[in-house]
């Protein structure tokens, strides 16, 4: 295998990484007649109509919660004083912490010359869009009067007056908005050569019409790559700071606050690397399933697993690091409410849920350090899927446990989620999956032109 | 384009030429081709690839675009007015005491300045792509090119166009037809 692999230019990595990044007897012929087939060709399976099916099923859930949400008021919702802040803040932070994982695939491992991202960055990218779309509806709908949501927005008004700027809420509409937009942008950016290799394999004449109205004309012309190229690099280069400043934003919701448990220094970096750690998690768990099941492992590789695997471990150790520091903060700042809160988390009423993060965030990704498990693809799942749910403790016992009890005792309080906010957490999993479900059916989930780069046909010999 | 060019005179009763396209196997022969119509001193020639070739743009002697610098101005515009719009509502407009802290307390505004530069700029790289290429652009003479539907999967063109100063239909295919192309063909306007 070594011999073999060292005349391959399109190999690059440590010597020990010994998968290629893409199955060697791939053509632009085969590439490109490969992932356009899923979309064009290949018969809708069965599994898709079930799956898509389920989570449509799921989505309904979802309305059916908002509905009665908007006609009732948030009381619907467990939240109440002093836990003002429930599972759906939770869940808000939750989804935006998977989308991360696609910016960083996209913008950041781009920017680092990766070429192993090419084959998951669009259904990374794709997945990022779509967590977006759901973390976005959880403050909107937190509101308590959702149809006013645009006074959210600074425009000039007959009320005579203004948003606050000075307030990490205001900075949050900003930034995720703005993450929105800038990711969306991105991804259809990205899309535009790929809709026109749609557009001319395309044989039924609406698909033909709506590929080729998406493609604008793409003709692959030189002059257009060379600007394409540059405003893909420029993209990517501004999404890189974009993704951290939206996390670090995010944590400035919890950071800026004086509760216990929320204003610490350490906040966002802690909550980026967390981010990433979820996304990374997220795109395992789908992409695992996905590539056994629409064949795809010429394309996602080992090789990516592996990666995956690595990036995973490090992001976990250093929110492990996040954790210790945590406990250390509220032991040396000397300060009784800061000691309190860390012994209450440890000990208190939801102290099962301290001690089951530690055990999915910590314990569990110490497995990857063994080569052994991050070759098995089952074994590899199984963690993401312990981490995902981690991650989802952990902004519980942030959110939750920090405000249930703070500086007076007489406020304390116990905070249960009721059906209508299980409702809408499953309802969001379920419009996720309904959005990635019409997205492998209608457009390439692996981009096809910069799979053609990372060929070794691609190299240009004179 | 307002005065016709001298070489469509010969072939008078065929409709409009937009040029002549060569069709190639691999992107080596593409390129190896275009820098040697750039040499014989064409200018007005277009390459036509299914993925990006850093080589090729280079061979057809282009090398230049505007696009970071749109990106720049869009940054910086978006970047002076995320501040100032803050600046003038809670200094001018607005002023609202909050905990004692200064109208202007720029270091609360620094987040928002910087999501409006980003989005600016983003907006700027995208836009200004899509209308620097002219796109979108539903109709283009070279998709009559046979075998032009190729162009996004494996094959490569490079196309002369009629409206280059030293233009002539017949030098023109022999050249390219010389370079090692699998087709040579005549592109309608």
């Amino acid at each position: 295998m070594a011999e073999e692999t060292e005349n391959r230019p399109y190999i690059e990595g440590p010597m020990h990484s010994t998968a290629p990044v893409i199955d060697p007897g791939l053509t632009f012929a085969s590439v490109t007649d490969k992932i356009s087939s899923i979309v064009l060709k290949r018969k809708t399976s069965l599994a898709w109509f079930f799956g898509f099916a389920i989570s449509f099923a799921l989505f309904q859930l979802m309305l059916l919660t908002i509905t009665n949400l908007v006609f009732v008021g948030i009381g619907l919702w467990g939240v109440n004083v002093p836990v003002a802040w429930g599972i759906d803040i939770l869940n808000f932070v939750w989804w935006i912490g998977i989308g991360h994982a696609g910016t960083l695939i996209s913008a950041i491992l781009l920017l680092l010359r990766q070429k192993w991202r090419t084959s998951i960055n669009r259904f990374a990218e794709a997945m990022t869009l779509f967590a977006v779309a759901q973390a976005g509806m959880y403050p909107i709908f937190h509101l308590g009067r959702p149809w006013l949501m645009y006074w959210l927005f600074p425009y000039p008004n007959t009320m005579d007056i203004w948003p606050q700027f000075r307030s990490p809420l205001m900075w949050d509409v900003f930034a995720v908005s703005t993450y929105a937009t800038v990711s969306a942008l991105f991804w259809f950016v990205g899309l535009i050569p790929d809709f026109a290799t749609l557009r001319d394999r395309a044989r039924s004449k609406p698909f033909q019409i709506l590929y080729g109205m998406l493609a604008m004309g793409w003709r692959g012309s030189a002059r257009h790559w060379h600007r394409y190229e540059m405003a893909y690099l420029l993209l990517a280069g501004l999404a890189t700071p974009l993704v951290l400043s939206v996390h670090t934003i995010v944590s400035f919701d919890f950071a800026v606050g004086i509760i216990p448990g929320w204003h610490a220094t350490i906040f966002p970096p802690y909550f980026v690397a967390g981010a990433i750690y979820a996304g990374f998690a997220m795109v395992l768990l789908l992409t695992i399933p996905l590539r056994r099941f629409y064949g795809l492992e010429g394309f996602i590789t080992m090789r990516h697993m592996h990666n995956m695997a690595k990036v995973m471990l490090a992001t976990g150790l250093i929110v492990g690091y996040g954790y210790i520091m945590e406990a250390f903060f509220g032991w040396y700042s000397g300060n009784k409410y800061e000691r309190f809160m860390i012994w209450n988390r440890m000990h208190g009423p939801y102290h099962l849920y301290y001690w089951s993060l530690i055990l999915c965030n910590i314990i569990t990704p110490q497995f990857l350090w063994i080569k052994k498990v991050r070759s098995n693809l089952l074994a590899l799942w199984i963690i993401s899927f312990i981490v995902s749910i981690g991650m989802w403790l952990e902004r519980f016992v942030i959110v939750i446990t920090s405000l249930h009890r703070d500086y007076l005792p007489s406020s304390w309080g116990m905070y249960q989620p009721t059906q209508w906010d299980w409702g809408m957490f499953i309802g969001t999993i379920g419009f996720f999956f309904t959005l990635l479900f019409l997205f492998i059916r209608f457009l390439p989930m692996i981009s096809i032109f910069e799979m053609r780069t990372i060929l070794p046909e691609a190299e240009v010999e004179e | 384009m307002a005065a016709s060019p001298p070489v469509l005179h010969h072939r008078r009763h065929a409709p409009p030429l937009y040029g002549v396209i060569a069709e190639f196997e691999n992107p080596g022969d593409l390129v190896h081709a275009a820098r040697k119509v750039y040499d014989a001193g064409y200018r007005r020639i277009n390459g036509y690839s299914p993925y990006p070739i850093e080589e090729l743009s280079e061979a057809i002697g282009f090398t230049h675009t505007s696009l970071p610098l749109i990106v720049f101005i869009g940054g910086v515009i978006g970047g002076l007015s995320g501040f100032f719009m803050q600046y003038w509502i809670e200094v001018i407009d607005y002023p609202i005491n909050v905990g004692g802290k200064p109208y202007n307390s720029w270091p609360a505004f620094v987040p928002i300045t910087f999501e409006m530069t980003v989005l600016f700029a983003a907006f700027s790289a995208v836009l200004g792509m899509l209308i620097l290429n002219k796109l979108p652009q539903p109709y283009h003479p070279v998709f009559n090119a046979p075998n032009f539907a190729l162009a996004t999967r494996d094959r490569f063109f490079l196309a002369v166009e009629a409206n280059d100063a030293m233009f002539d239909h017949d030098k023109v295919t022999d050249l390219l037809k010389n370079l090692g192309a699998i087709e040579v063909s005549d592109v309608e306007v």
